[in-house]
């Protein structure tokens, strides 16, 4: 076994209202960033774990997000970085 | 008749739900905690409002994973009553009791104020002693309200007769563009597709005393009073 950290990106579903992005996109603007189309704002998480493998702790990551760290019905989660817990 | 009241840690409400449920309609009422292993033969299980867990990744994710929640979504399967309030409809849509999310409020600020809402659907467990159409007031008190559902899901509530209130206007005019959240379609209220679970934002348990500026929120009390003990 060894220790792993595992960085993930949580962020609302495409299309689902996002108040929170539409408010920084909107100061983006202001503050003169024309070249702003969107903006979502959303969560990171960072695990640390031990594992086998990289591919064991990425797994074992993706579960968290299925059962806890994202809602299924209204968030989108991806696996941003998996590394040693020194990285 | 016996009630469940479920206290997390971060629970505002249950005293309150315990005034609503002792002092006004008459009945036996207790505290669950969050980390008992059985319903202590309550009846009626209520999810009260407050901020399980200081609303930590997001509300209701981690209090919906609470010990006493298995034996809470084991009576709500058994078809026994569960009415789940502000924080208490949080952790009902994260355990999958009732579909759909609450969002952040469309303003991204908190709300506390009296609202207006609409009863959709007279015919429920919980919402039986009022008449469809009849104008409700409740305090809302929420920053994360907004009732979100895929289009599906908001077609079935609406088809299956779940939608049970609706915040409105004063002059009743269901709008889907106002409500003071953002809901989808102005949803305060649903039931489970079973009808035994239901879950709104507003505080019933808040609007039981004229002092309170409304006692419109009595009559979810004694509803469920008049189907259960029946």
């Amino acid at each position: 076994m060894s220790k792993f950290r595992v960085a993930l990106h949580i962020v609302p579903r495409r299309g689902l209202l996002d108040p929170q992005g539409k408010a920084v996109a909107d100061a983006l603007h202001t503050l003169g960033f024309k070249s702003v189309s969107d903006v979502h704002v959303g969560r990171h998480v960072v695990v640390e774990l031990d594992a086998r493998d990289a591919s064991d702790a990425e797994k074992e990551a993706r579960a968290m997000c299925e059962r806890l760290l994202a809602n299924p019905v209204t968030e989108d989660f991806e696996i941003a970085t998996v590394g040693g817990s020194k990285a | 008749m016996k009630f469940g009241i479920v206290t997390f840690p971060g629970s505002n409400c249950d005293h309150d739900t315990f005034h609503a449920v002792t002092d006004v309609l008459g009945e036996e009422a207790m505290y669950l905690w969050h980390k008992d292993h059985d319903l202590a033969g309550a009846d009626v299980v209520i999810l009260p409002g407050g901020f399980s867990y200081g609303d930590y990744l997001r509300p209701g994710a981690i209090a919906r994973f609470s010990p006493i929640m298995t034996e809470v979504i084991a009576h709500a399967r058994r078809g026994g009553p569960v009415l789940c309030i502000c924080n208490g409809f949080q952790i009902a849509c994260e355990a999958g009791l009732l579909p759909g999310a609450l969002l952040r409020n469309e303003s991204l600020r908190f709300v506390s104020e009296p609202v207006r809402l609409r009863v959709e659907n007279a015919d429920t467990l919980f919402s039986n002693r009022y008449e469809v159409g009849q104008l409700l007031t409740m305090p809302i008190a929420h920053g994360d309200g907004r009732y979100t559902a895929d289009d599906e899901v908001l077609d079935k509530l609406e088809g299956e007769g779940q939608v049970v209130l609706r915040y409105v206007h004063g002059g009743g005019e269901a709008d889907e563009y106002w409500s003071p959240n953002g809901a989808m379609r102005a949803i305060a209220g649903i039931v489970s597709k079973e009808g035994n679970v239901m879950g709104l934002m507003p505080h019933p348990e808040r609007a039981v005393d004229i002092l309170l500026g409304s006692v419109d929120g009595i009559g979810l009390f004694e509803s469920m009073l008049a189907r259960v003990a029946a």
